[in-house]
């Protein structure tokens, strides 16, 4: 064996004639579906835009009274909350980590925030500030059993999940906190329902919340040293940690960050529903209705793929779906039944758009 | 002349399994230095306790003639070792330059960079593009794409271009041909002797006999733990290495250090 | 002689005071977050305290949740309970599981919520949900006067599964209002253009804004909403607000919920149809008592196939015709 090796020490040297560019960035011919996916490889959030122009379009033809501003900006406001909730799904699943806890958390945030200003008597402003710092908290919690003690994301968010939820029943007491009496002594925790003019139509304030959030967290993602290690983290953390990437300590500020956001989500609930409800339907089901934006929104559940803008877009996919099906009068199953069409179609456009490197 | 990294008596055990037995080392200023050994012979151990991926259970290393204890790969790259892993340590999902500079971002001079942390993209472009040039890499159409959308050779030689532009005293390459066929292995020998050629001493891990033997300036024999010799490529044919490596033959007497 | 006699007053004593004390009872509700829920188990377990029983609850995880309330039901039998109270969530599916509670010697009542068909428990304790329903459809109606005509009707329902609890209380509003049914088992069958259409809450306040909103947009004139419960009815205000249409608005429920009879008090909801969860508990724990003792089955109002516990409607403005109570008396019966 070792001694057709040295036979073979010249074999190279018939390689001195061959082209030798191997390792030359350029490649210039491509048929127009390569460009087309080289296209949406690189802007990730491109495809649910299409979808949502289509949608739009689709809607606008068969309803003529979808087209106008009340039900845009209707639309807009009905996805507030999940888009908040998207925005902490997307920081978590870009990570290649997923949360299920977002949902609960914002509930338990919000009744947090309501139990404090009416139970204990303290000023509303601060139990926002307490609110926002306990969903920060227990987004630190999730981020620290996953980092840190290495559990599969899937199981601890499932755990605080249902922890946090059964907590937010016990704490209340299933009472909820009328809006009357919020208006009444503590209208902050309503602020984000607060509603304004825009042209004909009105708006509230949440909508404006969620395009800035979506703006400074794309802003932070792509610009910033901190969202490229977030992208490299889910992308490959092994490979992350060895160019110096201090992987745990990423995954720790992403949970929080995210346990931030559903803490926002959670004041922007108060604002939307008038009162604070530990029985809301986002509790169970918020952690379900942020990753299907995020996964129609086009982000890769590997991690390290895909954009918050994407998830926007995914996002209002779902509000003009749910909203458009119901102007035509059909089935509201046939709402969910579309949807999922939409995540199955989603999931693999991004594998086709993976196979780029293969 | 002082080596740039000396180790002496490097020990590590794996419980009943002794990895590295009193290994030494020494790498000298200017050189390519190609560590070979067997299967199971401790070299991929000995070269993380080098880059800090392991503490040694004792041994000391001195790096520049200063004695130095690597925790973490991060130590060793801030005091200027850097090492290509065979896996690259590339995100595959993120552009060129971002990977170039992953850990150690450039920021916008001013309240951009300072407030809003923004990062300073024309000047990382700038610093990458430059990198791969010098290293003959390229014609470059777009730094800005995906390591993904690279062949196996490019990716090497994003990899070895950013270990070039930060290294400031040693590169470790680890099996860097390993992956890769005939031409792109080619390609990634002119790149490691280049790196040599401006002045940036090189570790090569590698099986690969006629590799070791095109551009390391010495060989350092590692079998069962230890140093067993070190040899120049002049003096030995690579049937003499393969039989000392694997004991087939006897070492010659160890030259001075 | 004398040790004989001290026997029996011992027996008798506790013939007295702990005549139940090896009996035991299951309340199985749909949910245990739902505060209509957490009432009825407060008022069951006031009642088995009371008569020395041993109340075990059981709920689903979320309404609808079938398998949960089918292993409630099997861990009852295997405690050899006398008798098991439930808030079916599939009023259908779960009835193969009570009949194997009753063949093992259970009595099994129904609260709230009938079954499916409604013989299949001993008993149903539960408000007439179409007596509800009609109250507050009489209401608006009477409320609208001639306007009623041309009333735009939006009906914020429970589900899409159409429990039967929601499909009485909507099928009672539209009869009350005086608009004429299709199928009286479902709802979603009428052709009367006056509805501007049905929508899904779930019963809470996140479902009815988004119901609300749903149908404004098809018809922003609509002027009389019905909803399935109070929580809902507060969810549709913060839509009606939102468009300022909330003083021209009717707003109706059912429940009659403490936060529920505040909201008539603050101009939220116009009318509610109070029902009494408390009573519905402490009755069939008294049912099942009664049955440890005896082997006594309740018996049904007479003229209906279930026991009633009652309906009243309470409302601010009263109007002719239809029987109701101030609000001041409804908060004094209020529950939650």
């Amino acid at each position: 064996m070792t001694e057709t090796e040295f036979k073979g020490q010249d074999f190279e040297k018939s390689l001195t004639d061959a082209t030798a560019n191997v390792a030359e960035f350029d490649d210039s011919e491509r048929s127009a579906l390569r460009r087309f996916q080289q296209i949406l490889h690189s802007t990730p959030s491109l495809v649910p835009l299409i979808v949502l122009a289509a949608s739009l379009i689709v809607f606008g033809l068969l309803e003529e009274r979808f087209f106008r501003a009340a039900t845009l900006t209707l639309i807009m406001q009905q996805i507030a909350v999940v888009g908040i909730l998207g925005v902490a799904q997307s920081l978590v699943i870009l990570t290649a980590g997923i949360d299920l806890s977002v949902g609960a958390f914002a509930v338990f945030t919000s009744v947090v925030m309501g139990q404090f200003t009416f139970r204990y008597g303290i000023p509303p402003a601060i139990s926002i500030v307490i609110g926002l710092a306990v969903g920060t908290a227990l987004g630190a919690i999730n981020g620290w059993l996953v980092a840190k003690v290495k559990l599969p994301p899937f199981i601890v968010t499932l755990g605080t999940w249902q922890i946090v939820l059964a907590a937010n029943f016990m704490y209340s007491a299933n009472e909820t906190i009328r809006s009357q009496d919020i208006e009444a002594e503590a209208p902050i925790l309503q602020f984000w329902g607060t509603s304004f003019k825009i042209g004909a139509t009105t708006a509230t304030l949440a909508v404006l919340l969620l395009i800035a959030i979506v703006i400074i967290m794309a802003y932070v993602l792509r610009q910033t040293a901190w969202g490229r290690h977030t992208y490299a983290v889910g992308d490959d953390p092994e490979a992350a940690e060895l160019a110096g990437v201090q992987v745990k300590r990423q995954l720790i500020q992403v949970y929080a960050l995210a346990g931030f956001f559903t803490a926002v989500a959670g004041w922007v609930m108060i604002g939307r529903y008038g009162s604070v409800s530990p029985a809301a339907s986002t509790g169970q089901i918020g952690n379900i209705q942020a990753i299907t934006a995020v996964v129609i929104g086009g982000i890769s559940l590997f991690g390290g793929r895909g954009s918050i803008l994407g998830m926007f877009f995914g996002a209002l996919i779902v509000g003009v779906f749910e909203l458009g099906l119901r102007m035509l009068g059909t089935n509201p199953q046939l709402t969910y039944l579309l949807i999922g069409v939409l995540i199955i179609s989603a999931v693999a456009t991004d594998q086709w758009i993976r196979k780029i490197s293969g | 002349m002082e080596p740039i990294l000396k180790a002496r008596g490097l020990v590590k055990r794996f419980g009943k399994v002794i990895a590295l037995n009193n290994a030494d080392f020494d790498l000298y200023p200017g050189e390519v230095l190609a560590v070979i050994g067997d299967n199971g012979a401790g070299k991929s151990v000995m070269i993380k306790s080098l880059s800090g991926a392991i503490r040694p259970d004792s041994g000391k290393v001195w790096l520049d003639g200063d004695e130095v204890a690597f925790s973490t790969p991060l130590d060793a790259r801030k005091q200027g070792i850097e090492t290509v892993y065979q896996t690259l340590a590339l995100s595959p999902a993120l552009s060129i330059a971002d990977n170039i500079f992953m850990g150690r971002e450039l920021r916008k001079k001013g309240p951009l960079g300072t407030i809003l942390k923004q990062l300073d993209r024309p000047a990382m472009n700038r610093f990458a593009r430059e990198k791969l040039t010098e290293l003959g890499l390229m014609t470059i159409q777009n730094i800005a794409q995906s390591v993904e959308t690279l062949s196996g050779g490019q990716r090497q030689g994003v990899a070895v271009a950013r270990a070039a532009a930060f290294g400031s005293k040693v590169i470790i390459l680890d099996e860097p041909t390993a992956a890769l066929g005939v031409k792109e292995s080619r390609k990634v020998l002119e790149l490691i002797q280049q790196v040599r050629d401006r002045g940036m001493p090189v570790v090569l891990i590698s099986h690969n006999m006629p590799h070791v033997f095109e551009v390391a300036d010495r060989i350092h024999v590692h079998r069962l733990g230890e140093r067993l010799c070190t040899i120049s490529p002049k003096d030995y044919t690579m049937s003499d290495a393969v039989a000392f490596m694997t004991g087939a033959k006897e070492a010659p007497a160890q030259e001075a250090a | 002689m004398h040790k004989l006699l001290l026997t029996s007053a011992i027996a008798f004593a506790a013939t007295a005071t702990g005549a139940f004390a090896d009996t035991s009872a299951c309340l199985i509700t749909k949910t245990d977050t739902n505060p209509f829920f957490v009432k009825m188990r407060e008022g069951a377990a006031a009642k088995a305290e009371e008569l020395g029983i041993e109340l075990k609850a059981y709920a689903g995880k979320i309404d609808g949740d079938n398998e949960a309330q089918v292993a409630a039901i099997e861990t009852c039998i295997a405690d050899g309970a006398s008798g098991i109270l439930i808030t079916a969530s599939d009023t259908a599916g779960i009835v193969p599981s009570i009949q194997k509670a009753r063949d093992a010697g259970l009595l099994v009542i129904a609260l709230d919520t009938p079954l499916d068909p409604i013989d299949a428990a001993d008993m149903t304790f539960a408000t007439d949900n179409f007596l509800a329903g009609e109250l507050i459809g009489q209401w608006a109606a009477a409320k609208l006067g001639d306007a009623a005509a041309d009333a735009r009707i939006a009906m914020l329902d429970l589900g899409v599964s159409q429990p039967t609890v929601g499909v009485l209380r909507d099928q009672g509003f539209l009869q009350g209002f005086g608009i004429e049914l299709g199928d009286p088992k479902k709802w979603g069958d009428e052709d009367d253009p006056r509805i501007v259409g049905h929508d899904v809450t779930a019963g809470n306040e996140e479902g009815g804004r988004k119901a609300m909103e749903n149908l404004l947009i098809t018809d922003p004139e609509i002027n009389v909403v019905y909803t399935i419960n109070e929580p809902a009815a507060a969810g549709a205000y913060e839509a009606l607000k939102a468009m300022g249409r909330q003083d021209d608005v009717i707003v109706v429920s059912v429940d009659g919920g403490c936060p529920g009879v505040q909201n008539i008090a603050d101009g939220v909801i116009g009318a509610t149809s109070q029902q009494y969860p408390l009573l519905m508990a402490s009755l069939g724990i008294e049912a099942i008592a009664a049955f440890a003792a005896d082997g006594s089955k309740p018996e049904p109002t007479p003229g209906k196939d279930f026991y009633d516990t009652g309906v009243a409607l309470v409302t601010g403005e009263p109007v002719d015709g239809v029987e109701s109570i101030s609000i001041e008396e409804g908060l004094a019966l209020c529950w939650g």
